[in-house]
């Protein structure tokens, strides 16, 4: 039976940073047709980013969580919080691309629109309340997302990253629909509350119907956070796109995904705690094994940050299994802090680009701290805390997964990612050891650009802030959550 | 009255051809077919669900499936053109620049 639902236009209120960003990428590309400077563009995109980050604010400010269009969308803490992630992302990006997209000669304004619109659909995935809605955002986020991996079209290396994420994404959503069809088939809606209920109601926790749709689910979002056994397409994806898409999508898809598994998990598969945990606690573990153990081997430093992002992802499902609002505020805490430090190590591999020079193997960062050492310390910082080596954030973030895992009884998991993360060190350090006790074996000339020092700068300050006052970012996130 | 059970079979079966075929075919078109065909698949057991349960929801995820479909194959067949023009093949054997 369906509940009798009015949509009144005031409902439309609620979308309005997404229609902004929406709008903003419209006009991006009208605008590229009359202006020839790029930077204004991309100027005009860091505007629009900041007017609906100010909506984002004014809206959870005015009105306090809320839904809208009959439950399907909801605004509150959670996703506001998703979306700061998502509109810090959009910003630190363009401001790492402009120089880079110039020297790729891939400078074009839909480059930016399409960041744009791959967000607006990162935002309705946080904010999805409904199994359509959430659909319809992952799709807005990765058609995108395709492109923009694919955006150096004259590079066989970008086609072939492109053709490699799509195709595996594409088979991704459709496990995603079939874990909807049964799912809607058991409980006969597609509301993620009204799923709880109905779960709940019939007492089918042994159901395999339900299993079976909660596995599809979890299956569909592993390919796109990218969880071992469902990472193939990662390492290539991530080398071959341009690396400011690769440091774009290795955290805006990522955090759209675990805020999508979080509300799913803990919303409509709330009663099945239990099983979803033993569901995920095998994929937590070979996550960070993998990433970890293979990252080892690598000698492309796009490759080694990919499966470095796979071990994270490994982490981050931590504060998930533990099934609790504390772990979840350690997932998306750590969340944060990983968008900083990997935006901000993306941004020296961006500069060690060069004119007729791909400065993407580990040799070429031999003795830099000689040459360039501003830059290396920098780079310094951010592989530490990648590392999570104190005072930096990576060891703030993720000291409180660890934590809740402990706290939650799963001891024996929190050994084990810091076995794992103990090894991750390894490959980590040893970008600092070539780069500060290794002679320089080529002249490496890195190139510079004001919005690049900006991104830096932010990135580095935001990775040291977080690493030495813990309490500040921690205190935001359980504010969102919680209350 | 065919009942719902025939058609979540049959749901499953092409859905299940569809995954088969784009892991063991090698040629990227027929890929993207198989693609379709899990798309299509879901398409017929969530109206199979939706007359079942009485309810319209059903229905209007897979008039959101065909247009999300539709956008899925311009994006795709575009990205394939792009390829295409730089390394003239669509067997998947021969797609091996990014490896290690």
């Amino acid at each position: 039976m369906e509940m009798e639902t009015t949509i009144s236009l005031l409902d439309m209120r609620l979308l309005v940073p997404e229609l902004t960003l929406i709008c903003v990428g419209l006009i991006l590309m009208l605008l590229d047709l009359v202006v020839r400077k790029k930077e204004l563009i991309a100027a005009v995109g860091i505007a629009g980013t900041i007017v609906a980050l100010y909506g984002t604010y004014k809206l959870f400010g005015f009105y306090g969580p809320q839904t809208a269009f009959a439950g399907m969308f909801v605004v509150d803490g959670y996703s506001n919080f998703f979306k700061l992630i998502f509109y810090l992302n959009i910003i630190l990006t363009i401001c790492i691309s402009l120089k880079y997209m110039a020297i790729e000669k891939a400078s074009h304004g839909e480059y930016y629109a399409l960041i744009m619109f791959s967000t607006a659909g990162m935002m309705i995935m946080a904010s999805a309340a409904d199994l359509i809605i959430l659909y319809l955002g992952l799709e807005l986020m990765a058609l995108s997302t395709y492109i923009l991996a694919g955006f150096m079209r004259k590079q066989p290396r970008s086609n072939e990253a492109a053709i490699k994420y799509f195709f595996l994404g594409a088979f991704s959503s459709a496990f995603l629909l079939y874990g909807i069809s049964l799912t809607y088939g058991l409980t006969g809606t597609t509301n993620l509350k009204g799923i709880a209920e109905a779960l709940g109601a019939l007492s089918i926790m042994d159901n395999p119907i339900a299993y079976l749709g909660l596995i599809f689910i979890i299956v569909a979002f592993g390919f796109k956070i990218a969880l071992v056994p469902f990472h193939m397409w990662a390492p290539d994806v991530y080398e071959g796109s341009p690396t400011s898409i690769t440091a774009f999508m290795s955290v805006g898809p990522k955090a759209a995904g675990f805020a999508v598994l979080g509300r799913v998990l803990f919303d409509a598969f709330a009663g099945m705690q239990v099983q979803w945990s033993a569901i995920l606690i095998p994929i937590a573990v070979i996550t960070m094994a993998t990433g970890s153990l293979i990252a080892l081997a690598q000698t492309n430093i796009k490759r080694m940050l990919a499966y470095s992002s796979i071990a994270h992802a490994g982490y981050m499902l931590l504060g998930i299994i533990t099934g609790t609002h504390d772990g979840l505020t350690s997932t998306i805490n750590y969340l944060m802090i990983y968008l900083f430090m990997n935006i901000g190590a993306f941004a020296i591999v961006i500069m060690l680009r060069s004119e007729g020079f791909q400065g993407e193997n580990l040799e070429d960062y031999m003795g830099l701290s000689k040459s360039h050492p501003l830059a290396s310390a920098l780079m310094l910082i951010f592989m530490f805390s990648l590392a999570g080596i104190p005072p930096t954030a990576g060891f703030v973030g993720k000291f409180y997964i660890f934590l809740e895992a402990i706290n939650a009884g799963y001891v024996y998991l929190a050994i084990i990612a810091v076995v794992f993360s103990a090894i991750s060190a390894f490959f980590y350090l040893r970008v600092v050891m070539y780069m500060y006790m290794k002679d320089p074996v080529k002249e490496v000339t890195l190139t510079n650009s004001p919005s690049m020092s900006v991104a830096l700068a932010v990135t580095a300050m935001m990775v040291l802030i977080c690493g030495i006052f813990p309490s500040i970012l921690l205190n935001l996130v359980k504010l969102s959550i919680l209350g | 009255m065919v009942p719902l059970s025939w058609y979540i079979v049959l749901s499953a079966v092409m859905f299940s051809i569809g995954v088969f075929g784009f892991l063991a075919r090698r040629n990227l078109l027929i890929i993207f077919i198989s693609i379709e065909l899990m798309l299509n698949s879901v398409n017929i057991s969530l109206v199979a669900f939706s007359h079942y349960l009485q309810s319209m929801r059903g229905q209007i995820l897979v008039f959101f499936v065909i247009t999300v479909a539709a956008a899925e194959a311009a994006i795709g067949l575009a990205i394939l053109i792009a390829y295409y023009k730089n390394n003239p093949t669509i067997k998947v054997d021969e797609i091996n620049l990014l490896k290690g």
